[in-house]
């Protein structure tokens, strides 16, 4: 991946090069802003095509090669998309954005602070389609299209305040402090969700046991276990390629160089 | 006084600053005072006496009113320092960040408490709520554990929005999310201490809204001084 000349900047500076720097460094400027313009073209590279054939792929298997289950129906079928959609939401998305967190507030490096605004986005968006199957699965299961569960309300929470992150960074302009701010931010959701997750469990709840990682064998038929992991997988795939996607555009928007790098030169 | 304060002596005195100004022009607590009871009296008239028990719904008010009110006291409490740039002598002074924070927080949590003060009784009279002594002192329990998670969070978020551009519209996008944890303990212990049910179930919640004070004051502290340029 080509990578602009002049990658990262102290964030103190707030901006490019500046008028000072003439002659070879507009020249490297130069090459760097049609390189990135050249990426801008086509953010989504091959491996992004490949994650939608597999995901393509994985649902046309749930719809047509996976057996229909014996109690719940057709409606289980949600079942393959809802739980890697969360595993993928919470264990990647999530995970990694804490950690890039927790890492740019130590090294301040921009590129952290990217890695977690990026997965922040694409985490949003799975949790978006964890919420939107969850009540549609819910409805014929439990028969009611939402409850106070720990679960759901953990998740609905998690969505909020991510929501609530992404709009934070829209409404700071320095760099290095809207970077400083979404990271506290994420470390302090970090520490919210098992409040949440335990406050609402003392409730009540209705999500059931774990299934599949449980010490005992995974009490899935192999047809559906197998369904099941090439979901993870597709689905895993799909949010290495948004996330490469995206962090593409946060670096192309970041330097500046999208608008000809206007903005990085504060013109 | 010779060399710097220590970190609590430092947040005693910003504390007591803003304590001395909020007691001289009281504008920030009276608007919340009135807040409070307006509020509880909207939702007097929101409900059918003969439908629903005033029993089940007092809990539930009490605290939305009690976090609503909450954030209208935060709000202020950094954008005081705007003017003039006040915030800076803060951060200049040979003190700790954390005492910044903290001396910010203990102020807030005086108000809170302070607004609290209005809120129960007002909720309690409206409602026609039958406490005993040994209640109030449980509610008053609750309230104080409730209110130092709340404003630990809360004062953290208002130092960091206070500085963006939607500035006090983004302080609840924040800090709602984080109050769902206390307002569910608080209006679940305030539930089972109305119904007369032994304490050991209000315990319970006691003890989630110790341990969220617990993590949160010290995750708060620790963070601010992040959220400044070094």
């Amino acid at each position: 991946m080509a990578m602009p000349a002049h990658t990262e900047r102290s964030p103190t500076d707030g901006g490019a090069g500046g008028p000072a720097q003439a002659g070879t460094a507009r020249e490297t400027d130069d090459a760097a802003r049609a390189a990135a313009l050249a990426q801008l073209a086509r953010p989504y590279g091959l491996l992004f095509w490949v994650a939608v054939a597999a995901v393509i792929a994985t649902l046309v298997r749930i719809a047509f090669f996976t057996p229909i289950e014996a109690s719940q129906g057709p409606a289980q079928k949600i079942f393959y998309i809802h739980v890697p959609a969360a595993v993928t939401a919470l264990y990647l998305a999530f995970a990694l954005m804490a950690v890039a967190s927790v890492l740019y507030l130590w090294l301040r490096d921009p590129k952290l602070d990217r890695v977690a605004s990026t997965s922040a986005e694409v985490g949003l968006a799975f949790t978006t389609v964890v919420l939107v199957t969850g009540p549609l699965w819910a409805k014929p299961v439990w028969g009611t299209w939402w409850s106070g569960d720990a679960r759901l309300t953990s998740t609905l929470f998690l969505w909020l305040i991510i929501l609530g992150y992404l709009i934070l960074r829209q409404a700071v302009d320095d760099r290095a402090q809207r970077a400083r701010y979404s990271a506290v931010l994420a470390i302090l959701a970090g520490l919210l969700i098992p409040f949440i997750h335990l406050s609402v469990y003392l409730f009540r709840t209705l999500h059931p046991r774990p299934i599949v990682l449980k010490p005992s064998a995974p009490s899935l038929p192999p047809e559906m276990l197998t369904t099941l992991l090439m979901s993870f997988a597709s689905f895993a795939l799909l949010f290495v390629a948004l996330l490469l996607a995206r962090y593409r555009l946060a670096t192309i928007a970041d330097e500046g160089l999208a608008d000809g790098g206007a903005a990085a030169r504060g013109a | 006084m010779t060399g710097p304060p220590g970190i609590l002596a430092a947040a005693w005195t910003i504390a007591r600053k803003d304590l001395t100004v909020e007691l001289r022009t009281r504008a920030a607590f009276l608007s919340a005072a009135v807040f409070t009871v307006l509020a509880a009296a909207i939702f007097l008239y929101t409900w059918d006496p003969t439908a629903v028990a005033a029993l089940d719904l007092a809990p539930g008010v009490l605290w939305v009113i009690f976090t609503f009110a909450g954030l209208l006291g935060l709000n202020r409490s950094f954008a005081a320092e705007l003017a003039d740039r006040a915030i800076d002598g803060l951060l200049i002074a040979p003190i700790r960040r954390e005492a910044v924070f903290l001396g910010k927080a203990f102020a807030n949590l005086i108000f809170v408490l302070g607004v609290q003060l209005v809120a129960i009784p007002t909720v309690v009279l409206f409602y026609n709520l039958p406490l005993g002594w040994g209640a109030i002192a449980a509610i008053a329990g609750i309230a104080v554990a409730a209110s130092i998670g709340l404003v630990a969070v809360g004062t953290l978020f208002s130092a960091m929005t206070v500085n963006t551009r939607l500035a006090e519209l983004l302080l609840p996008v924040l800090a709602l999310p984080f109050f769902l944890p206390i307002v569910t303990a608080g209006a679940q212990a305030t539930v089972l201490v109305i119904d007369g049910r032994p304490l050991t179930g209000a315990l319970d919640w006691m003890r989630v809204l110790v341990a969220f004070d617990l993590v949160f004051v010290l995750a708060c502290a620790v963070a601010y001084p992040f959220t400044i340029e070094t």
